[in-house]
C-alpha cells in the first residue's frame, strides 16, 4: 500500500483524459483526477499528487491546496475500509458518542486513527441524510442505520445492512 | 393521460424504497410530460407556466424558481454553452428528503431536469452528488443511460431539434459545497469557496456561463408542474405558497420519517400525527423547522402553517423542512454546542469572522456546557451573533446561518445557560462531553 508509485498507470490516464474531453481546460479535472487515483491507490501520496499535478498541468502546490480542502481525499494512507460515522445533530441526539466509544473498545481505534491491520480507519462525517434511523455510519460503499453500540460488531463484519 | 396527482413527488416510492426503473416509471405516466412539451410547448410558454404556479426552491431558501430562471439570457447574444446544475449535496444537519427522491424515483428528477433544461434553453446539465450516496448516483448513472437509449437525451430529444447532455458529479465532500456558488468552483476543479454576488450564476456561472442550480425537490416538481398546470400545483398548498411539501421529523419521535404533504400543512400535523408524537417518557421542548441554520420554534408555534412566510413571521425559516426535535432530555447547550461545532468545522476558511469567529463561539458553548462558563460568556455570545449573524460581514450565508439555532436558544432557553453557569455543571444527564463535532 504504501509503495511509492511515481508514473500515473495507463488506466488512471484514461480515465483522466476520459473527464478532461468534457471540461474546457485540463485542470479543470482536478477532483476527479485525485479521485480516480485515490480510487486505485487507496490515498493521494506526495508522489501521486506531483505525478497528477504534472499530467494536469498545474503546479503541485495548487493541487495540493484542492486535495486538502475535500475530506473525502485522503492525503494519508487509510485501511482498506473507511468507517464514515455521522455526528450530526439528530445522530448526537440519538448516541452517536456511544456508537463511537463502541467502535474504539471493538477496534482500538478513535476518530482520525487506522487499525494496526490496515482493516478500518475511522472518520466523522457530515449528517448523511438518514437522520430518520439515527445513528448511522458508513462502512465502506454500505449504510448502517439504526446503530446499536451493544451490537457494533455486525455493521463492522460486512453483514448486510438492514438498509 | 393520467389522473392529476395529489402526492406527485412520491407517487413512485414504494413502501419498502425499491427504486422505480423505466418501465414502471413510464407506466405509472412517467416521460408523458417530456413527450407532451418539448417541442410541443415553446420554452418562453414553460417559463410563463412555471412562473404562475409560484413554485418556491427547496433547497433552503424558498427564492421563487421561475423569477431565478427569467435572469437566464435567452437571446443567445453570446454563443456557447448554458448550464442546468441539480444541487444534490444534502448536507445540512437533519435534512434526509433528497436522498428519498433519487434512492426510490430517480426518473422523476431526470425527467424535471430535462424539462427545466429545455425551458432554459441549457444543452449541458450535472447532478452534483455527494460521495456518500452510493445507491442514488448508481441508479441515476443508469437512469441516465437508459434515457439515451429511449431517445429522452442526448442529440436532437425526440426529433425536437433540442439536445442536452447530462453528468453526474461526484463530490468529494464538504458541506460548503452545496452553497450554490461554492458548488461551481467544485465544479470547475477548485477549492469550494463561494464566491461574490452580483454577478449572479443565472448570468455568469459554470466557466463564467449562464447557470442555473436548483435543489434535486425544487427540480422533480417542473415536469409535472407543466403536465398538469400551474392552477393544479397551486391548489395542491393549504396556504399562500404551492404545491407539496417533503417534511421530516427526527430526534425523539416515535415515527421518525419524512412525509409528501400540502406545503402549509400545520407543524402539530406533521409533528403528532405523522411522526407519532413525542417517545414515551420525553416531552417536546422545542425543534428547529428546517434543518441546523434555522432558528428554533418552541411548543406554542406547534399551530402554525408549515409555510415560508408563516415561519418566517414566527422568527425562523422553513429552510429545507425537515424538522430536528429537541426534547425535554437533551442539553439545549450541547445541542447547539454539536451544530457550532459542525459549522466551525465546515467553514470554508475564506473570510475570518466565520473561520475564527465559529471556533471561537464554538469554545464558549463548549465551557459553558462542561459548567466552566462565566455569566460574561452570554455577554460574548450576544456579541457573536451580532457579527458572526449579520449578513453582509461575510462572505456568503454559512456563518448567519451558523448563528441561527444559538441566537434563538439564547431567547428560548436562557435558563438552561444559566443553570450550567450556577451549578457548574451540565444539569442534564446526556454529558457534554458525546457531543463534539470534532
Ligand atoms: C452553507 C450552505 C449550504 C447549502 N447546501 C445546500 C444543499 O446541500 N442542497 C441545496 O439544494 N441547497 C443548498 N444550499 C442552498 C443553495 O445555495 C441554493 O440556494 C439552492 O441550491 C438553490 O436551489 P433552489 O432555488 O431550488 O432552492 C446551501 C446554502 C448554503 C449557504
Ligand atoms: S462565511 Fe464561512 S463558509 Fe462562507 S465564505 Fe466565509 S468562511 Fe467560507
Ligand atoms: S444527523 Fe446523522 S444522518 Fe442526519
Amino acid at each position: 500500500m504504501t509503495e511509492l508509485i511515481p508514473a500515473l498507470s495507463d488506466s488512471e490516464i484514461a480515465a483522466i483524459d476520459a473527464e478532461i474531453a468534457h471540461v474546457p481546460y485540463r485542470s479543470a479535472v482536478a477532483i476527479d483526477a485525485l479521485k480516480i487515483v485515490q480510487a486505485h491507490r487507496g490515498w493521494v501520496s506526495d508522489e501521486s499528487l506531483r505525478a497528477i499535478a504534472r499530467h494536469l498541468e498545474m503546479s503541485a502546490e495548487e493541487l495540493d491546496g484542492v486535495a486538502t480542502f475535500y475530506n473525502l481525499i485522503f492525503r494519508q494512507p487509510v485501511g482498506d475500509r473507511v468507517i464514515l460515522l455521522c455526528n450530526s445533530v439528530t445522530c448526537w441526539i440519538k448516541g452517536c458518542d456511544k456508537v463511537q466509544a463502541a467502535i474504539t473498545e471493538n477496534l482500538g481505534i478513535g476518530l482520525g486513527e487506522t487499525t494496526a491491520d490496515n482493516a478500518f480507519t475511522l472518520l466523522p462525517v457530515t449528517c448523511l441524510g438518514a437522520c430518520d434511523r439515527a445513528p448511522v455510519m458508513m462502512v465502506g460503499d454500505d449504510l448502517h442505520q439504526d446503530l446499536d453500540p451493544a451490537e457494533i460488531e455486525k455493521a463492522l463484519s460486512g453483514e448486510p445492512n438492514r438498509d | 393521460m393520467t389522473d392529476a396527482p395529489t402526492h406527485p413527488l412520491t407517487r413512485n416510492v414504494r413502501p419498502d424504497r425499491r427504486p422505480t426503473d423505466m418501465a414502471a416509471y413510464e407506466a405509472n405516466g412517467g416521460y408523458n410530460s417530456l413527450k407532451t412539451n418539448i417541442g410541443q410547448r415553446t420554452p418562453a410558454e414553460c417559463l410563463e407556466i412555471i412562473k404562475d404556479s409560484n413554485l418556491r426552491g427547496r433547497g433552503g431558501a424558498g427564492f421563487p424558481t421561475g423569477m431565478k430562471w427569467s435572469f437566464v439570457p435567452m437571446d443567445n447574444a453570446t454563443p456557447g454553452h448554458k448550464y442546468l446544475i441539480c444541487n444534490a449535496d444534502e448536507m445540512e444537519p437533519g435534512t434526509f428528503k433528497d436522498r428519498l427522491l433519487m434512492e426510490c424515483d430517480p426518473h422523476q428528477l431526470i425527467e424535471g431536469m430535462i424539462l427545466s433544461a429545455y425551458t432554459l434553453q441549457a444543452d449541458i446539465a450535472y447532478i452534483f452528488i455527494r460521495a456518500e450516496y452510493h445507491k442514488a448516483i448508481g441508479l441515476l448513472r443508469e437512469a441516465i443511460t437508459a434515457c439515451h437509449e429511449k431517445g429522452y437525451l442526448g442529440d436532437n430529444i425526440l426529433g425536437s431539434g433540442f439536445s442536452l447532455e447530462m453528468h453526474v458529479h461526484v463530490s468529494a465532500g464538504r458541506y460548503i459545497c452545496g452553497e450554490e456558488t461554492a458548488l461551481i468552483s467544485s465544479l470547475e476543479g477548485k477549492r469550494a469557496n463561494p464566491r461574490a454576488k452580483p454577478p449572479f450564476p443565472q448570468v455568469s456561472g459554470l466557466w463564467g456561463r449562464p447557470t442555473i442550480v436548483n435543489n434535486v425537490e425544487t427540480l422533480c416538481n417542473i415536469h409535472h408542474i407543466l403536465e398538469f398546470g400551474a392552477d393544479w400545483f397551486q391548489a395542491l398548498g393549504k396556504g399562500e405558497d404551492a404545491g407539496t411539501k417533503l417534511y421530516g421529523v427526527s430526534g425523539r419521535v416515535k415515527n421518525p420519517g419524512c412525509w409528501e404533504l400540502p406545503i402549509g400543512t400545520s407543524i402539530r400535523e406533521i409533528i403528532e400525527d405523522h411522526a407519532g408524537g413525542m417517545e414515551d417518557g420525553y416531552s417536546l421542548r422545542g425543534f428547529l423547522p428546517g434543518g441546523g441554520s434555522t432558528d428554533f420554534l418552541t411548543p406554542e408555534h406547534l399551530d402554525l402553517a408549515m409555510d415560508y412566510g408563516t415561519i418566517g413571521k414566527a422568527g425562523s425559516r422553513m429552510g429545507t423542512g425537515t424538522m430536528i426535535v429537541l426534547d425535554d432530555k437533551t442539553c439545549p447547550i450541547g445541542f447547539i454546542h454539536n451544530l457550532t461545532s459542525f459549522f466551525a468545522r465546515e467553514s470554508c476558511g475564506f473570510c475570518t469572522p466565520c473561520r475564527d469567529g465559529l471556533p471561537w463561539s464554538a469554545q464558549v458553548l463548549e465551557s459553558l456546557e462542561n459548567g466552566d462558563g462565566r455569566p460574561e460568556d452570554l455577554e460574548t455570545l450576544a456579541y457573536q451573533i451580532d457579527y458572526i449573524g449579520a449578513i453582509g460581514n461575510t462572505h456568503c450565508a454559512l456563518a448567519p446561518g451558523a448563528m441561527e439555532p444559538v441566537q434563538s436558544a439564547l431567547k428560548y432557553f436562557r435558563e438552561d445557560f444559566e443553570a450550567h453557569i450556577n451549578e457548574g455543571c451540565c444539569p442534564y444527564e446526556r454529558s457534554a462531553s458525546g457531543g463534539a463535532v470534532s
